[in-house]
């Protein structure tokens, strides 16, 4: 039997510190209106560097994380899920949709108390969930709502009448949201918000790059608690420099060899979001010497990326790194358009085949042994092409496995199948277990 | 054959029908994806616009291309490529609207060899201002798209004749719509499914002609079946006839639709402009939406609701394609609105092929609910 490298591993440093940030900002949005602030809520998605113009007390609840936070507590997941059923809304509709109004009906915060109302929703549209969702919570908490529709067509094809109409649009919320919050709406915050949301983006792409390194300094599960920040609040300062601090110390870890998991042997990427009831999965791939280095969810669902100078995939450079001083609301949400709409994760919306390329360089970058893709129930926009994902990695010649289940809904998920899968597909790599 | 039964035959026939015209015009036949396509310009460019529907038949040909949980139209209609039923296009557009059908277009685009694809975007928000001026710049290139494809150009004169004949279409589909409105009403649901589908594949000259031909002939027609109850059918696509014939039996008579192969489809004309494409991309950014589109602010549900009215509507039968996102997050709240104005309804969900007799005992209690006054 061949002898197992043994790498040396050690817990992030900065890993309590995340959990407390992500703790404060739930806590913020409940808490806000006793100081006089104002919350909204909107997806992660959301251009969320935009209500930031309306000051420095505005909170969000973006809705996928919270229902994310739901979903792993069985017993509140049930009540939302039952409450949603009682409306009508059929289980096959996003399923941290259907949450989040299960906790609106239900009037309990995963996070203590009452579901708190939002003062107004702010949302995107790229999949068609999107707009039902807050069009209903418009109207169920009878709250004014504005969605922007970035489904424009993938960024390779960007032109000139796309990016304004969507800038348009953003340029329309604008006075909408002076209305509707009675404030006046400070363009150099929103300057300021944007630069602080392309530096946090750019910064998260640039840990999960550092992921590149054999051994991975990450693991997935261990990245989900930690990507998440962006997915509350991009343009947040506190959480760039959050994102600066794990990023030197995941330097740091390179550089003293630290590894994520100590038996690594086999590495590999995922799908869309994992079943969150259920991650002790990865635990599971550990026996195997199998680790997660991430997935084009985990690295690009915030992370905004683009071809370095020597040809590898990394961080996109920020304006400010270029020397681009933004000096206009005008200019800011031109930049803040462009910047998300280059979002990997949104190009598979228009073509599989972009998404196939993208997890094909991972393959070569990240020096992956195979592919897991989750058939995820839950979510129809990140499950768009993801058939003919595999189709493209089987035909390049990369192993992949597939599973059933649901991010959200523990009963879609039939974890002792899928555990056999794993070990049938680590049989299919040569690998067996280096520990029970 | 009487006139109103051309439809049918061209239902039944539409490859048949797409292939003969290739052979007797020499021009494209183009297949469409989603109602969102401007056939005008399709038309102005001497092309045939052929919608790609599904076949209504079990298959097992898609799982190795789409999800099993996405919609059962979108994994029919590629069913329908994959087995090379439409291997007469000699294109495919696509109009961006629910992603489920996207994934057809993209498998397809991927999986079946065709000379010209094309993706257009179309603005889900069409509440926005900013939705016209967007529209008209990517109608502006898919013209161009084409003029490049077929080597010609697309002059104005060709732009107001397809105008001309998909308003002219629209108008006469209004006036035989007009015959489903009396009472008895003159015209079945299942032939107005005939009707407004072919529609969608037929040259619209050849279609108007059948029309106004069918339009003189309902006029006289003197109406020998007992209508019964008059429903709405509204909701996602539905081209299952099987399924009106079957409600059509049982004592009803559906009299108006809301629904993409129906009056979704041709609802309202193209308003003459001065400028041509704005003409036409204005017509489909002010249409009656698919659900995928219609927000921040509901305008579907009072037009459903107009129809309901204006057509007499005892019921409405709410038509949920499985998975089918973008109705599923109207149908809760339209089954609501549609009942405290009034309009009972029943719910069904449908697959490709449909279980008619489960359906038929749920239809037949609905009409009973509908009907108590006369039982008791």
């Amino acid at each position: 039997m061949a002898t197992v490298t043994k790498y040396p591993t050690e817990p992030l440093k900065c890993w309590n510190k995340a959990k407390e940030l992500r703790l404060k900002y739930y806590k913020d949005y409940a808490e806000c209106k006793q100081r006089g602030g104002i919350r909204w809520s909107g997806g992660a998605w959301a251009m969320d560097a935009i209500p930031a113009g309306l000051g420095d007390d505005v909170y969000t609840l973006t809705s996928e994380p919270y229902a994310a936070s739901v979903a792993f507590d069985p017993k509140l997941n049930a009540e939302c899920q039952s409450a949603a059923d009682a409306k009508g809304w059929s289980r096959d509709l996003c399923y941290y949709m259907r949450t989040y109004w299960g906790s609106m009906y239900v009037n309990k915060y995963a996070f203590g108390g009452e579901f708190p109302k939002p003062d107004f929703v702010y949302q995107t549209q790229i999949c068609c969930s999107h707009h039902k969702w807050y069009q209903h919570v418009s109207e169920y908490k009878k709250v004014p709502y504005f969605t922007i529709d970035v489904s424009v067509g993938a960024y390779k094809d960007l032109d000139e009448g796309k990016i304004q109409y969507v800038v348009n649009q953003m340029q329309e919320s604008i006075p909408w949201m002076e209305k509707v919050t009675g404030r006046k709406f400070d363009d150099e915050k929103l300057i300021a918000a944007v630069n602080s949301e392309c530096r946090t983006t750019s910064l998260w792409a640039e840990v999960c790059t550092l992921n590149k390194a054999i051994p991975a300094p990450l693991e997935e599960k261990t990245m989900y608690a930690l990507y998440v920040l962006a997915t509350l609040s991009k343009h947040s300062k506190e959480f760039g420099d959050f994102y600066e601090e794990l990023r030197d110390e995941v330097k740091d870890r390179i550089a003293r060899g630290i590894a994520a998991v100590s038996n690594e042997r086999c590495r590999l990427i995922t799908d869309t979001q994992p079943p969150w009831s259920y991650l002790s999965m990865y635990r599971y791939m550990e026996k195997y010497g199998a680790v997660s280095v991430g997935s084009l969810y985990t690295f690009a669902l915030e992370g905004v990326f683009a071809d370095q100078p020597d040809g590898s995939w990394g961080p996109r450079p920020t304006p400010e790194q270029l020397g681009i001083k933004i000096r206009t609301r005008e200019e800011a949400l031109r930049i803040y358009a462009d910047w998300n709409l280059c979002k990997p994760e949104w190009q598979h919306f228009y073509d599989p085949q972009i998404k196939t390329d993208i997890m094909l360089r991972m393959v070569k970058e990240f020096k992956l042994n195979g592919v897991i893709l989750h058939l995820n129930r839950g979510c129809e926009g990140l499950s768009k092409g993801i058939m003919e994902n595999r189709l493209g990695l089987v035909k390049a010649g990369v192993p992949v496995m597939t599973y059933e289940g649901n991010m959200g809904d523990e009963k879609e998920m039939d974890y002792p199948r899928t555990l056999s899968r794993i070990d049938s597909f680590m049989e299919s790599l040569g690998l067996g277990k280096l520990e029970n | 054959m009487a006139a109103i039964d051309k439809f049918e035959h061209w239902y039944h026939n539409r490859h048949e029908y797409a292939k003969e015209w290739k052979k007797r015009t020499g021009g494209k036949v183009i297949g469409t994806f989603c109602t969102y396509v401007p056939d005008e310009i399709l038309t102005a460019a001497g092309m045939l616009h052929s919608r790609i529907l599904g076949s209504h038949e079990p298959q097992d040909v898609t799982e190795p291309h789409i999800f099993g949980m996405f919609c059962p139209f979108c994994r029919d209609s590629l069913a329908q490529g994959l087995k090379g039923r439409f291997n007469y296009l000699d294109g495919i557009v696509l109009a961006h609207s629910c992603i489920h059908y996207r994934q057809t277009f993209d498998s397809w685009k991927a999986h079946i060899p065709t000379e010209f694809t094309y993706y257009l975007p179309m603005p889900n928000m069409v509440q926005s201002p900013s939705a016209k001026p967007y529209y008209l710049g990517e109608v502006a290139k898919f013209k161009a798209a084409l003029e490049e494809y077929a080597g010609k150009k697309i002059t104005d004169a060709d732009l107001d004749r397809g105008i001309e004949l998909t308003n002219k279409n629209r108008q006469l589909l209004h006036q035989i719509y007009e015959f489903r409105k009396t009472d008895p009403p003159k015209m079945t649901g299942t032939e107005a499914l005939y009707v407004a589908t072919t529609a969608q594949f037929v040259d619209y000259e050849e279609h108007n002609k059948s029309l106004e031909e069918a339009i003189k002939e309902l006029a006289n027609r003197q109406v020998d079946r007992d209508p019964g109850v008059r429903l709405m059918a509204v909701g996602s696509e539905n081209d299952d006839v099987e399924f009106f014939k079957m409600v059509e039996s049982v004592g009803a008579t559906v009299v108006i639709d809301e629904q993409c192969a129906g009056t979704r489809y041709f609802w309202n004309e193209a308003r003459i402009q001065p400028d041509r494409l704005q003409t036409i991309s204005d017509r489909y950014v002010e249409r009656p939406p698919c659900p995928t589109k219609d927000y921040p602010e509901r305008t579907r549900f009072p037009h459903v609701l107009q129809l309901a009215k204006d057509y007499k509507a005892q019921g409405a039968i709410i038509m949920q394609e499985k998975f089918c996102d973008p109705h599923e997050g109207d149908n809760p709240i339209l089954k609501k609105y549609l009942e405290d104005n009034g309009i009972p309804t029943l719910g069904l969900e449908f697959d490709s092929t449909n279980p008619l007799g489960p359906f038929r005992i749920r239809v037949e209690a609905f009409l009973e609910t509908l009907r108590t006054d006369d039982l008791f």
